[in-house]
């Protein structure tokens, strides 16, 4: 089983997120299992929802303790939330951010995890440039195709347009692919220091 | 010899009208088909309002559904006094759930016949005031506001008399119940509370609403008539006096009612969409002490003093109605 | 057909396919999904022959869903929380006259303190008012289990709960294998009403009655959840032949054979306590399950067959008997009658606060070790609960207990995170 646990804030689409990834995993033939950690409907606060994707049912029903890979859409949890809680040894790290993790105080912490499994990626700008819209939900989505090789980027493709309809989700499935091929370029270029 | 023409006014009446009638202006209950919906045999105290004002309303209805209604009764006297189990006066489909949800229930009956395409059977509702005014009022609003296909009734009796004449938002001022004890600095019910239903029936704009008596039944009947005629939410509400609850003399019962309407206490009226269209103006105006005095719920304001302010301010209640409505 | 949707979605299109005639809904956190779905389908005409009605609360919800049925309309509505509360004379009503109505019950914890999050006091607090309670473990078993409601409904004219643990499985996406229209019919036939409103054979319906009949009428509810104690099964199995999967039935055992220890639990839990237990099996503890799928009618012989030859008994409760501890545990103990084993009730879940294989692994190995009391509450703060009651014992006024808690847990987190 691989979990997947995602942080945003109300309104960034990080409960959809999880769905797609959910549908793309379906898409592949796997079992997913997506759901929200629940607070009222309200737009800014922190928000977190999870997806599992295993090749037999899921019956476990916990919030995800040990994520196999995080994605965090918003950095300005960084010091709110206690968004690497849990996090597997060997796991994966997805930032949306357009600063390093060095500049963003994270040097240490991605020390501790193989090479090439954490990346940032400046997801907001991409949606502006393909979208319209800093929604960086659609983008991270590619990256973490190219970052976790957990689903293909075709398969991510399908969820998005399955949410959204003609011109909105070709842009979103342009947002995803560039920055799944931003990605693939930095995991094969040497670490940083 | 000179010919003098003879006005009958009372037309509809046992004594002189229906004998002259033909057919189709007799009232419903002269006809020799009437349905008797609510049949002989139920156990209602006699001179009842309430079952005399039913028995008219339902009756009427059946004739203007051709015998196709289907009526949602909350819980309260004509419910229990008309279904003592195992025994049921009723004679056409009639269901009782709770006491606050009469309108809500009738609601579904009429969308179950929709959606199975029984246009031809309509639906009714009946409760007494506690159950329309108070514990059924945000059940009947909701029905109003989505303009179910329901033709509500209720019965007036202005308090909560099957659980033993507690005061309800129907009572008037000054009226004793036994939770408005005509003791103490203010006996009765207080001044400056209760509402008006079928005036908040009209803020609703629903098709048709109505105020009826059973001082005139033929009013009733031609109402309900009327009601039944219209499609969507139909509110008609009837004052139907209690002798048990108002200390009033069984025998005098339309008497009492008659009084009420001609006092102005109670103004007869129709309503469409929240206009009035019609009202009822008052051929004998009495004072609204005739009608009191009729009712030991109200002895209070006669002995052993008689309490002038509050009269006067009945009197001005009256008379505020008479003006409001145009019934002089 | 397979779809990878949300829970609720997948409970609208399965109470879709059951041909629903009347559907009336009051929003209420987590069932909303449930019935905006099905709003949607009846005015954008995918779902026919349906009248959807938006009522002004739940009272008007399950009121209108009673007339509807009365005048022989296949009705459908949906609560939680508050809401079966606020309905709660109208859930009774529906019982006493026989109406076969399906309610989803999106299982949430009740206030005060208000609290939107899942755990089963809701439908428990309606557990004796005469429906049929049925808890779903899956999103696929909630779908599966309204489609067998509404026949074992109106074969037995008694109106049944399908409780479905909200949020962790109204709002979660998943797998779900959507029924054929065709298969559904094939199942489910066309209602056909034991009374009805009916302009051309009158009858009245909701009489008073004295007590000279009301005791029989009343018992006559009872046998029909003893007749519904062999229905469910046979309408289980009958689902089974027909769509190809397992789903609904009294209970449900999980490598219970030889186990010493058998964990007993509701609703989507099961699934988390399965997991444990291949993990604890794994390492050769002899633990198993069973899963209570029929909560009402109490499946009393089943339980008492599977846990005959256990040593030991855990019941996992989402729900609070304040005052005396379990409601689950109630029938098991009821079930086990005569039988001498460990019984250990467990109250956990409530108002939505997590169930961890880790937590859960170690409350199993406790008791194992026979380190379990009757009662039990799992992952209960004692600091939080004693910090509050040294606070209460300071002054009389001391204020509300909710905030000073919240409170206390603001400056806490904020003290770790300034540490």
């Amino acid at each position: 089983m691989f979990q997947v646990r995602i942080h945003g804030r109300g309104g960034q689409g990080v409960v959809s997120a999880a769905e797609m990834l959910s549908v793309a995993a379906f898409d592949e033939g796997r079992h997913a299992q997506a759901f929200p950690s629940f607070g009222s409907e309200r737009m800014g606060a922190p928000v977190i929802a999870f997806c599992r994707i295993d090749d037999r049912e899921i019956r476990l029903r916990e919030p995800v303790m040990n994520p196999d890979a995080l994605i965090v859409q918003d950095p300005t949890l960084l010091h709110q939330v206690d968004l690497f809680n849990g996090l597997a040894p060997g796991g994966f790290i997805l930032l949306n951010s357009s600063r390093s993790f060095e500049e963003l105080g994270l040097a240490d912490l991605v020390g501790t995890l193989p090479a090439a499994h954490a990346v940032t990626v400046p997801a907001s700008e991409i949606a502006m440039q393909h979208v319209g819209r800093p929604l960086p939900n659609a983008a991270l989505l590619g990256a973490f195709a190219a970052l976790c090789g957990q689903v293909a980027l075709d398969s991510v493709a399908m969820a998005i347009r399955d949410r959204f309809a003609g011109r909105t989700g070709e842009a979103n499935v342009a947002a995803a692919r560039d920055a799944h091929d931003r990605v693939r370029t930095q995991m094969a270029a040497p670490a940083h220091a | 010899m000179t010919l003098q023409s003879v006005k009958f006014y009372q037309t509809g009446t046992f004594t002189v009208g229906n004998r002259l009638l033909d057919d189709a202006q007799r009232s419903v209950q002269a006809n020799m088909r009437r349905t008797n919906s609510l049949n002989s045999g139920h156990r209602a105290c006699q001179g009842c309002g309430e079952a005399l004002g039913a028995r008219y309303a339902i009756d009427a209805a059946m004739q203007a559904a051709a015998g196709r209604v289907v009526a949602v009764n909350a819980t309260g006297c004509l419910e229990v006094f008309s279904t003592p189990y195992p025994e049921t006066s009723w004679q056409i489909p009639w269901m009782h759930s709770l006491f606050g949800n009469a309108p809500a229930v009738a609601a579904g009956v009429a969308a179950a016949l929709k959606v199975k395409g029984r246009t031809d059977v309509k639906v009714i509702a009946q409760g007494g005031d506690g159950g329309t005014t108070d514990i059924g009022f945000g059940c009947l609003s909701g029905m109003f506001e989505r303009n179910d296909d329901v033709l509500y009734v209720c019965y007036d009796n202005e308090a909560y008399m099957n659980t033993g004449v507690q005061r309800s938002s129907a009572t008037p001022p000054a009226a004793r119940t036994a939770t408005t004890m005509a003791v103490g600095e203010h006996p009765g019910n207080v001044f400056g509370t209760g509402k008006n239903v079928p005036l908040i029936a009209m803020a609703h704009h629903i098709p048709y609403v109505a105020t009826a008596s059973v001082a005139n039944l033929r009013d009733l009947e031609a109402k309900i008539t009327t009601a039944m005629g219209i499609a969507g939410s139909r509110y008609v509400h009837v004052h139907v006096p209690c002798p048990l609850g108002w200390g009033s003399d069984p025998a005098d019962t339309i008497k009492v009612a008659r009084m009420a309407v001609e006092s102005g206490l109670f103004p007869l009226f129709e309503a469409r969409f929240g206009e009035v269209t019609s009202r009822y103006t008052l051929r004998r105006p009495v004072t609204v002490e005739a009608y009191l005095m009729l009712q030991k719920r109200f002895a209070h304001l006669f002995t052993p003093r008689r309490d002038e302010a509050t009269l006067a301010a009945i009197q001005e209640t009256a008379d505020r109605n008479v003006r409001t409505f145009g019934l002089a | 057909m397979l779809k990878q949707i949300e829970g609720s979605r997948a409970i609208a299109e399965a109470v879709a396919l059951c041909r629903p005639e009347v559907i009336c809904a009051y929003p209420i956190t987590p069932q909303t999904h449930i019935v905006e779905g099905l709003g949607e389908m009846v005015k954008s005409g995918a779902l026919t022959r349906c009248e959807f009605i938006n009522v002004e609360s739940e009272f008007a919800a399950l009121s209108v869903a009673i007339g509807a049925s009365a005048a022989g309309a296949r009705s459908y509505t949906a609560t939680a929380s508050q809401g079966i509360l606020f309905m709660a004379e109208a859930v009774y009503n529906a019982a006493g006259l026989g109406l076969p109505i399906v309610m989803t019950i999106g299982n949430r914890a009740i206030g005060a303190p208000i609290n939107i999050w899942n755990d089963h006091s809701d439908s428990m607090a309606l557990r004796d008012a005469g429906w049929i309670q049925l808890y779903a473990e899956t999103n696929q078993e909630a779908a599966d289990l309204h489609i067998q409601a509404f026949k074992l409904a109106e074969a037995l004219s008694c109106p049944v709960m399908v409780c479905v643990d909200g949020f962790i499985l109204t709002h979660a996406v998943e797998r779900i294998d959507v029924p054929t229209q065709a298969d559904v019919d094939a199942y489910l036939p066309p209602f056909e009403p034991v009374q009805i409103l009916d302009v051309d054979d009158p009858v009245s319906i909701g009489a008073m009655v004295g007590p000279e009949a009301f005791f029989e009428v009343r018992y006559l509810q009872h046998h029909k959840q003893e007749r519904a104690l062999e229905m469910i099964p046979a309408l289980a199995a009958e689902f089974e032949a027909r769509f190809g999967r397992v789903a609904g039935g009294l209970v449900r055992t999980y490598r219970t054979d030889d186990a010493e220890t058998i964990v007993v639990a509701l609703g989507s839990l099961n699934g988390t306590v399965k997991d444990v237990v291949d993990a604890m099996r794994d390492k050769g503890d002899r633990i198993g399950v069973l899963t209570l799928c029929s909560f009402r009618p109490f499946p009393l012989a089943a339980v008492r067959a599977a846990l005959a030859n256990a040593k030991r008994v855990v019941v996992l409760e989402k729900s609070l008997a304040v005052g005396l501890g379990g409601m689950v545990s109630d029938g098991v103990r009821k079930a086990l009658s005569g039988i001498v084993l460990a019984g250990h009730t467990v109250i956990c879940g409530l108002g939505g606060r997590a169930i961890t294989r880790a937590s859960l692994t170690n409350l199993f190995q406790r008791a194992q070790r026979n380190e379990l009391g009757v009662l039990e509450f799992l992952d209960l703060n004692h600091a939080v609960v004693d910090r509050e009651l040294a606070r209460l014992a300071q002054a009389r006024r001391a204020g509300p207990t909710a905030e000073a808690i919240l409170r206390g847990l603001a400056s806490a987190a904020a003290g770790a995170r300034s540490a």
